[in-house]
């Protein structure tokens, strides 16, 4: 075990790689990355065949008269129509939702949390890391693994997939779920904040790959062993 | 995790401090790479997902559990959200999403409804013998599956009312729909006793129009739109259902579609 700049500990060895030691820290459990994985493919999916679904009905509004926000590129659609897309979709739904399930559970039962999620006390750190990457200013110190900005990014995306799921439920079954579907403002409000949660995900996404882009193969490399070589955050 | 200050200073001196460390040599490192990266190797069978042929298969698979799933969300007591007449879409804004342009007009006269399959008494049921049972008036969500709803008043007799009248079998697991329009679908018999679930006459307090689905409907708020079918023909109440399982169904939407 080591102990990160911040104080959360980490499993760590020490290995001999081309004649020098050097420190290997475990920053991805397993479970962390098969669904890392899983949910990435999986979101492929949903958001082509989801993106087909739209364009069935691509409005918030009435049915009458129909008001269409856009018309979604064949090129990213997914499923050929809407019946086909439908079945994709209620495929993968339930591998995005066990998998994120399990992602979650395993955050909250083994104190992994802290490593991904924003706590408040790291939120006067994300400034620092928006004006390292966006205007080429000094970056500051790495505490751990996630620095803050990362924390919020990724703290994001479980919100987005808590949203996505929760509220494709209710679109799936609204009268079943009639009191949760009313709480929440309606069908209409549902399939808005459905969207949005897809949206949340488009604009996450870019930005991810871009990072994984920059930080080279090492990092990259870690979500597939889960062993990241000499991080620079620990004490 | 707090720490002194002076052990501080000791970690910041000794930065790569490997002592306390598990030690790997070269070669144990590249097993201990290799057996992690192995341990993925499950994520492998999605590839099926890539191969048209398999894949077909498996989303018809991961629907038809999707609609195993939506029956066991059901329950017969839960009922659909109902509305007050303020909150009802104007009759002319409610959709029109018909199978075909067929006009009823020139059978209504002699239209009469088929029953057959697992009854006491099949045969054929005029339109003032369906009338004659309790009327259920309701203001109920109509929500298809394209993603728009709209909230609409049908009037209409119980379809529960209705195959208890007929003598039904309560052991039988479906109701076949088909339609003057050549239009078809099927019920699982739970939903088709739903109390809800209506054979419909009137909407917005006027008999069906043609392009409503005259003279008679089935009208539900615990399935999507398209199990709504107009212009009925005959029921069949069954244990075994036809190969022909609904127009859309056979298509690839849910057969349950259930909300």
């Amino acid at each position: 075990m080591a102990t990160t700049k911040s104080g959360l500990t980490i499993q760590a060895v020490a290995a001999e790689r081309k004649g020098t030691l050097e420190i290997y820290t475990r920053e991805h459990p397993w479970l962390v990355r098969f669904t890392h994985w899983l949910n990435a493919i999986s979101l492929l999916v949903m958001t082509g065949s989801g993106l087909q679904i739209f364009n069935a009905f691509p409005s918030f509004g009435a049915k009458i008269p129909q008001v269409n926000l856009v018309n979604v590129p064949e090129a990213v659609r997914l499923g050929g129509w809407l019946g086909g897309a439908l079945q994709w979709h209620f495929s993968f739904a339930w591998l995005f939702t066990l998998s994120g399930l399990a992602y979650v559970i395993y955050l909250v039962v083994t104190g992994h949390w802290r490593q991904v999620i924003l706590q408040p006390k790291e939120i006067r750190g994300i400034w620092p890391m928006v004006r390292h990457y966006f205007f080429f200013k000094a970056k500051p110190e790495q505490f751990e693994p996630y620095n803050p900005l990362q924390k919020l990014a990724y703290t994001s995306t479980i919100i987005f997939g808590i949203t996505a799921v929760v509220t494709g439920l209710l679109i799936f079954k609204p009268v079943q779920f009639a009191w949760l579907e009313k709480l929440l403002g309606g069908f209409g409000v549902i399939r808005f904040l459905h969207f949005a949660a897809m949206c949340g995900f488009l604009a996450f996404i870019p930005g991810h790959l871009m990072m994984v882009a920059l930080h080279g193969w090492n990092n990259f490399y870690s979500m597939i062993t889960g062993w990241k070589r000499n991080p620079d955050y620990l004490q | 995790m707090s720490m002194s200050l002076g052990r501080r200073l000791i970690f910041q001196v000794n930065k790569m401090n490997t002592d306390n460390l598990p030690k790997l040599d070269e070669k144990g490192l590249r097993r201990m790479k290799r057996r992690e990266w192995m341990k993925l190797l499950p994520l492998a069978a999605m590839g099926a997902f890539a191969v048209p042929s398999v894949n077909e298969k498996l989303i018809k698979r991961g629907l038809a559990f999707s609609d195993f799933a939506a029956e066991k969300f059901f329950s017969r007591q839960r009922l659909a959200p109902v509305f007050s007449d303020r909150e009802v879409t104007a009759f002319e804004k409610f959709p029109i999403n018909s199978y075909s342009d067929y006009d009823p007009e020139a059978e209504l006269e002699n239209w009469k409804l088929i029953v057959e399959g697992m009854v006491a008494r099949p045969g054929e049921y005029s339109l003032a013998q369906i009338k004659a049972l309790p009327k259920q008036v309701q203001n109920v969500k109509h929500i298809c599956v394209e993603g728009w709803n709209v909230i609409g008043n049908f009037s209409g007799v119980r379809l529960a009312d209705f195959l208890q009248f007929v003598g039904a079998d309560p052991q039988a697991k479906f109701v076949e729909m088909s339609c003057m329009d050549d239009y078809f679908t099927s019920y699982d018999l739970a939903s088709a006793l739903h109390p809800q679930t209506l054979l419909c006459y009137e909407m917005y307090g006027q008999p069906l129009t043609k392009d409503h689905g005259a003279p008679l409907r089935i009208h539900t708020p615990v399935k999507l739109g398209y199990k709504s079918a107009k212009h009925l023909f005959s029921l069949r109440v069954t244990n075994v259902l036809r190969s022909e399982k609904g127009f859309w169904e056979d298509q690839g939407y849910s057969w349950y579609g259930g909300v």
